[in-house]
């Protein structure tokens, strides 16, 4: 029985990585993933959870028209998500409605432009590997751009990391001291636009926005240390990625969808295991905490 | 040195406006004060109190009116590090997750390269600054796991790390215990005598008789500004509150 049993766990493991396409796809996400869970732990603490929904979605006209002029994706997604963040502000300021009923209508408009855009230029754009990503079927132009892409926001990223942390946490002393809060706002809206044009390719549009949140509140739950949650957040991302391919390929499920049924996955074990924030409160019994 | 003549005054105030998209918060309020003043910002809610802070830290535009720090812009005041904010305690996250330490250090942050590497001076004024707060033993301490006062003390820490010559406090005796009020009014001593300039908002009368020389009434505008003995009178509060007696606020001694 025994080494059956282990032979079996063997071939789960090694198997798909003898297919090209699966190492391609267990690298590219995994690259995504980290991207993603490094933006997420700020967007979970600045309260943007719902502006990071707002700008993966905004992005799909920008795609469809980039591709059509034979731009870089890259390129139309930054224009239409910082574009749909300006529209959202200045609705907001200009009529009476709410801030959250303008998000809503504003990125809905947008996602819904990008669909007839797609259904009326005549490509060979795959409107089911831009909703639900594709992350078996990645060409060789994509992954050169997914690099470049992610490289650029976890250089930008980390540069600008502790002026991140602090435009989240105190704005106001951030101004104080001289630091460029403008800057750093867009620079953040930026970085959520490429976080979602990389994002897209894996998981696809519809779901992107759980690469960015989900990582984030799941470390959130798991330490009172910023550095140390930003590392739990691209590990448990990483990880939620790798997980998520393995059970697609043997059980044949959509790739984006187990992903992110993964990451929901470990964040339910935060929730109810984290040490001291969990439901169960297990501090008592290991005693795990960051207080010094 | 041109500049002396000017650094008689710390904070000059003309005649500012702010308005939130056409909603006008403060109009026509001035204020100067020079170093060694302690000054008291007294109004209702909504009086503009906050506008105020906003406008000198610069974190809202002013519409019309001139602010110079030190006789200079407020951009270069903020690039000089001179003013340091300590917000209210609502105002902050107190979730999120950093330590003492890590707040402390984001008061050297304008004085550092752009990825904000400590150097070892530092480093030392973090240290200073945490031992004149009281709090060496909570340095490791997540603010989440502080009280309201050692919340309170960690963000004057921040302020005395930064070396602010102009220290603008909101609501700084709000929430606090008693330890931490005493803490607080033997630093305003060390202050003064430092030469430093505090601005501080406050709802409670009888702390704006006990640390402040000045005191700046507003409601939406400046109601009455200048020495507390002079100022602080039950007419010039009754128009501050809205027809609000001030025996209400002051308590029968008045």
């Amino acid at each position: 029985m025994e080494p059956f049993f282990f032979s079996s766990i063997n071939t789960f493991v090694t198997d798909p990585l003898t297919h090209n396409f699966m190492r391609k796809a267990l690298l590219m996400s995994s690259l995504v993933a980290a991207v993603c869970g490094f933006l997420s732990s700020y967007l979970t603490l600045k309260g943007w959870a719902l502006m990071g929904d707002a700008v993966s979605h905004s992005v799909m006209p920008g795609v469809v028209v980039a591709y059509a002029l034979g731009l870089p994706f890259s390129l139309g997604a930054f224009v239409f998500g910082v574009g749909s963040v300006a529209l959202i502000g200045f609705v907001k300021q200009k009529s009476r409605v709410k801030e959250d009923t303008v998000i809503g209508l504003v990125f809905t408009a947008f996602f819904a432009l990008g669909i007839v855009l797609i259904s009326k230029i005549k490509s060979n754009i795959d409107l089911h590997s831009i909703l639900f990503g594709s992350p078996l079927g990645i060409s060789i132009s994509d992954v050169r751009q997914t690099v470049i892409i992610s490289l650029l926001v976890v250089i930008l990223l980390s540069v600008f990391r502790k002026d991140l942390m602090l435009y989240c946490f105190d704005p106001r002393h951030a101004k104080t001291v001289g630091i460029n809060v403008i800057f750093l706002h867009y620079l953040l809206l930026t970085c959520l636009s490429l976080a979602a044009v990389v994002g897209l390719q894996t998981v696809g549009i519809i779901l992107v926005v759980a690469m960015l949140i989900t990582p984030g509140a799941t470390a959130y739950l798991l330490t009172d240390q910023f550095d140390i949650m930003t590392i739990i957040s691209v590990c448990s991302a990483i990880i939620s990625s790798i997980i998520g391919i393995y059970f697609s390929f043997w059980f044949d499920l959509e790739t984006g969808g187990s992903i992110v049924l993964a990451q929901t996955f470990i964040f339910l074990l935060a929730f109810l295991f984290a040490p001291r924030y969990g439901i169960l409160k297990f501090k008592r019994i290991f005693f795990i905490n960051n207080n010094g | 040195m041109d500049r002396a003549n000017y650094q008689n005054f710390r904070i000059e105030a003309e005649n500012i406006c702010v308005d939130y998209n056409g909603k006008v918060a403060l109009y026509d309020a001035n204020l100067i004060l020079g170093p060694g003043q302690i000054c008291g910002l007294v109004g209702m809610n909504g009086a503009g109190k906050t506008t105020f802070f906003n406008a000198l830290t610069g974190f809202v535009n002013i519409s019309k009116g001139k602010i110079r720090i030190n006789g200079e812009s407020l951009r270069s005041a903020q690039k000089d590090q001179t003013i340091a904010y300590v917000p209210q305690s609502e105002g902050i996250d107190s979730q999120f997750p950093v330590n003492v330490w890590d707040v402390v250090m984001m008061g050297r942050y304008g004085s550092m390269n752009i990825l904000r590497c400590p150097r070892e001076s530092d480093l030392q004024a973090v240290k200073d600054a945490i031992e004149r707060v009281d709090l060496v033993a909570f340095s490791s301490t997540p603010i989440g796991n502080l009280s309201g006062g050692q919340r309170k003390r960690t963000f004057l820490a921040r302020a005395i790390a930064q070396r602010a010559s102009i220290l603008l406090l909101d609501e700084p005796f709000s929430g606090v215990d008693i330890r931490t009020e005493k803490l607080i009014s033997e630093l305003f001593i060390q202050f003064k005598n430092e030469g430093k300039t505090i601005l501080l908002s406050t709802h409670d009368m009888m702390h704006v008789r006990e640390f402040c020389d000045l005191v700046l009434l507003i409601n939406k505008t400046v109601v009455a500004y200048g020495e507390t003995s002079e100022v602080f009178t039950k007419e010039n509060i009754t128009s501050t509150f809205g027809g609000i007696s001030p025996d209400v606020l002051l308590g029968p001694e008045s």
